[in-house]
């Protein structure tokens, strides 16, 4: 649609508008959400922002590309379960997405508005709608097509086993999801917290799928139960898998079995998924320490840190080898952390653990760091400064420095071919494996990135499963 | 949910459990575990499978009294449902003709020790088992035991049955007797395995140990079961539960066993009410 100059120019005056959030010396007192949301009348005032080009740059920036300059039109006219279920055409997790999704990189990056001003919020906007949805409606279902006779084959309910379930009930084929933990959600429940993304959310998404028809086995591991060959010879036709991240990294440095280190996925599932902040009321403990020491700087670090912050120690601090510039972590979280009382010791890079008698962590010796010449990365290569080594206090310690790939499912498939991280081998565009009627896609194959990524290649891998049960094609 | 068809009670809070669930127990091979989560508010934690009955859809487990969620589980009967049970986790203890395989187990770890004995005899090993505990009331599965092996020995710390003194003792007679072991299979306390492979290491008998780390998700993702197994970290869930017993770093063990202690002292304490052990028959 055109619009006219004059409107362009009034809309372009139009301020970004705020979300209001809990404040930090309050929120670091309880795991409750940070911010609050848009209300109606914010989220129409900041829907009229979009000056609805004709080339809308943001569908292209999104992994899933939602309409977003429809849904955002439909916002600003006060139609807000017309805007929920638009976005609905292309993203089953807007709700989720709202929430985690990196706009800055993607959709929010490209706004034309952002040339010169801040661009459009899209995210706050996408969760404005899902959420209002949620809270004022039934949560409309959309029309299955008569069943196709076909069975897909899920394996795990995060955030791209979901996407690939929920396109294809829509596409009229039977899926089932088996789900190695006792709930489904995958790192939307055992990994991001519940201040970034309320786990009742991620249940009401996957009830959502539910309604919908698609079936979930939890408490079911794909290769110690059946095997993907055994799924395909019980009656499937297709299998996706979506195992996620796997076996956490640690630095091989002497210490790192002391009692208070922990994988940043241990220490986020002990409190996410199993609720140990609720100790003893929820029977899962965790050490709580006086002072923390998170290692690495990326997302997940942030959320180990911030996590960290709200059990109340004395400090918690991010020790990272280069500067803030290279911390590959969003900068709202960086930002949020540091609200909320995080401390970065930067240029800075573990070197042993220390324990006392107990063989309880006590203290961490590093080395100050100096940024050299960029690396294959581009990033600056940080190298050690001889002589620099100082010793920090810490009885936790969180390593957060990525996942290698879990063993399990290529174990038991030889014949799904992995690369020499042990990640499986799939193709970009369809999700295709090495292996007949087998897909993939998200962290298995990624090695470890966002929930949206695996999501866009959850819609494509839905796209060519689609494709080969109808045509039979390989 | 997962429903209990049977309970047996073996010592003095020692229970056998048969729990409806099917599809493990179509899978599981011996020396696997489930992870069990009793309710919304458990945590999770392992346990080895003793037997399976494909038939029936169940599986055996053996459980001993020492934290909350243990004295929970033995607090149910027969007809309760255990939230969650997800399995069969860990490879499968590797079984071949070894001539002779020596299986130990101490305490509770004769359970874990049975399915391999079982298995071991299956193959074609002459099986020669050592069993024990501290006293003969707490010794379990002596008559199964004896079932799956062509020589089987007791031991207790007490006397007051079968030799006096260690299981250590017993395999260590039996070395010096001549027998040629062509492996041994150590299951019980960390200390215990320790010893059980301190006294095969100077004759080289190859020698597995189970290891029991505490865990969280024991699918990989977590990293909370590592152990050092030959200097190298491994992940009790993923590469173990069975590894090359000399090679162990058992303090390590020992020490990480201790993580929780104070936290698993208050859960007990929370759980009892400093009312008596069974006020949480009511809640």
């Amino acid at each position: 649609m055109d619009m006219d100059p004059k409107e362009i120019k009034e809309r372009m005056k139009i301020p970004r508008q705020p979300m209001a959030e809990q404040d930090p010396a309050v929120r670091v007192t309880n795991f409750h959400e940070v911010p609050f949301g848009y209300t109606p009348e914010q989220a129409m005032e900041e829907a009229r922002r979009c000056i609805q080009c004709k080339k809308p740059l943001c569908v292209g920036g999104c992994p899933v590309n939602i309409d977003i300059p429809w849904f955002l039109r439909l916002i600003a006219e006060g139609k807000f379960l017309e805007a929920a279920r638009k976005i609905k055409e292309t993203n089953g997790l807007p709700a989720v997405c709202g929430r985690v999704c990196p706009q800055e990189d993607q959709c929010e990056k490209v706004c034309v508005i952002g040339k010169k001003n801040d661009p459009v919020s899209i995210g706050r906007l996408e969760r404005f709608v899902a959420d209002y949805e949620r809270e004022h409606s039934e949560v409309s279902i959309p029309e299955i097509p008569r069943w196709t006779g076909k069975k897909v084959a899920v394996v795990g309910a995060g955030p791209a086993g979901l996407t690939v379930a929920g396109d294809l009930v829509k596409k009229g084929h039977k899926v089932t999801i088996f789900e190695a933990l006792h709930i489904a959600g995958g790192v939307l429940m055992y990994g991001i917290p519940e201040f970034r993304l309320p786990k009742k959310i991620v249940q009401s998404e996957v009830e959502y799928l539910k309604r919908m028809g698609v079936e979930i086995v939890l408490n079911a591991v794909v290769g110690k139960l059946d095997t993907v060959d055994e799924l395909f010879s019980s009656g499937y036709d297709a299998v996706f898998i979506g195992s996620g991240a796997g076996l956490p990294n640690f630095m091989n440095i002497p210490g790192e079995n002391l009692i208070g280190v922990y994988s940043a996925n241990e220490f986020l599932t002990r409190v996410n998924l199993m609720k140990a902040y609720l100790f003893p009321e929820y029977d899962t403990p965790i050490i709580r320490g006086k002072r923390v020491v998170v290692i690495g700087a990326g997302n997940t670090a942030m959320d180990a840190a911030r996590t960290a912050l709200r059990l109340r120690p004395d400090e918690v601090s991010i020790v990272y080898r280069r500067s803030r510039e290279e911390m590959p972590a969003r900068i709202e979280e960086i930002h949020h952390g540091e609200e909320e009382g995080l401390e970065l010791k930067l240029l800075t890079h573990p070197r042993r653990f220390i324990g006392d008698d107990d063989g309880r962590l006590k203290a961490i010796e590093c080395v100050r760091m100096e940024l050299g010449p960029p690396d294959e990365s581009g990033r600056r290569r940080p190298v050690e400064v001889p002589g620099s080594e100082f010793t920090i206090e810490a009885d936790v310690a969180i390593i957060s420095i990525g996942n290698g790939a879990n063993p399990l499912i290529p174990q038991t498939t030889p014949d799904i071919k992995v690369n020499r991280w042990g990640n499986i081998s799939a193709d970009a565009d369809t999700g295709r494996t090495s292996k007949k009627g087998v897909f993939s896609g998200g962290d298995i194959v990624r090695g470890g990135a966002t929930v949206i990524l695996a999501m866009g290649d959850a819609r494509r891998a839905a796209n060519s499963i689609d494709e080969y049960l109808t045509t039979g094609v390989w | 949910m997962f429903v209990i068809m049977e309970k047996k009670e073996l010592a003095h809070t020692v229970y056998q459990f048969k729990i409806k669930a099917p599809s493990i127990a179509r899978k599981r091979k011996a020396g696997q575990f489930v992870i069990l989560r009793l309710n919304e508010t458990g945590e999770r934690f392992p346990l080895t499978i003793l037997d399976s009955d494909t038939n029936s859809g169940t599986i055996d487990i053996i459980i001993q009294e020492v934290g909350k969620s243990s004295a929970m589980l033995g607090n149910m009967g027969v007809g309760d449902s255990i939230l969650d049970v997800v399995g069969p986790l860990g490879k499968p203890t590797r079984i071949e003709n070894f001539g002779i395989a020596v299986c130990v187990g101490g305490g509770i770890g004769t359970a874990p020790v049975y399915p391999i004995a079982k298995a071991m005899r299956e193959a074609g090993n002459r099986v020669v088992s050592i069993i024990g505990a501290r006293n003969k009331s707490l010794l379990i599965l002596e008559k199964e035991m004896r079932e799956v092996s062509d020589e089987l020995h007791v031991a207790t710390d007490d006397g007051s049955y079968g030799h006096h003194g260690f299981v250590t003792q017993v395999l260590q007679n039996l070395i010096d007797g001549g027998m040629k072991m062509g492996c041994v299979v150590g299951i019980g306390p960390v200390p215990m395995m320790r010893a059980v492979s301190n006294v095969t290491r100077p004759y080289n008998i190859p020698t597995v140990v189970s290891l029991n780390p505490i865990m969280v998700d024991g699918t990989g993702m977590c990293g909370s079961c590592r152990v050092t197994v030959g200097g190298k970290t491994q992940f009790v869930c993923v590469d173990g539960p069975e590894f090359d017993g000399h090679q162990v770093d058992y303090a390590e063990l020992i020490l990480r066993n201790r993580s929780y202690l104070k936290e698993e002292k208050l859960a007990m304490e929370e759980l009892t009410c400093h009312e008596g052990v069974k006020c949480y028959d009511r809640k």
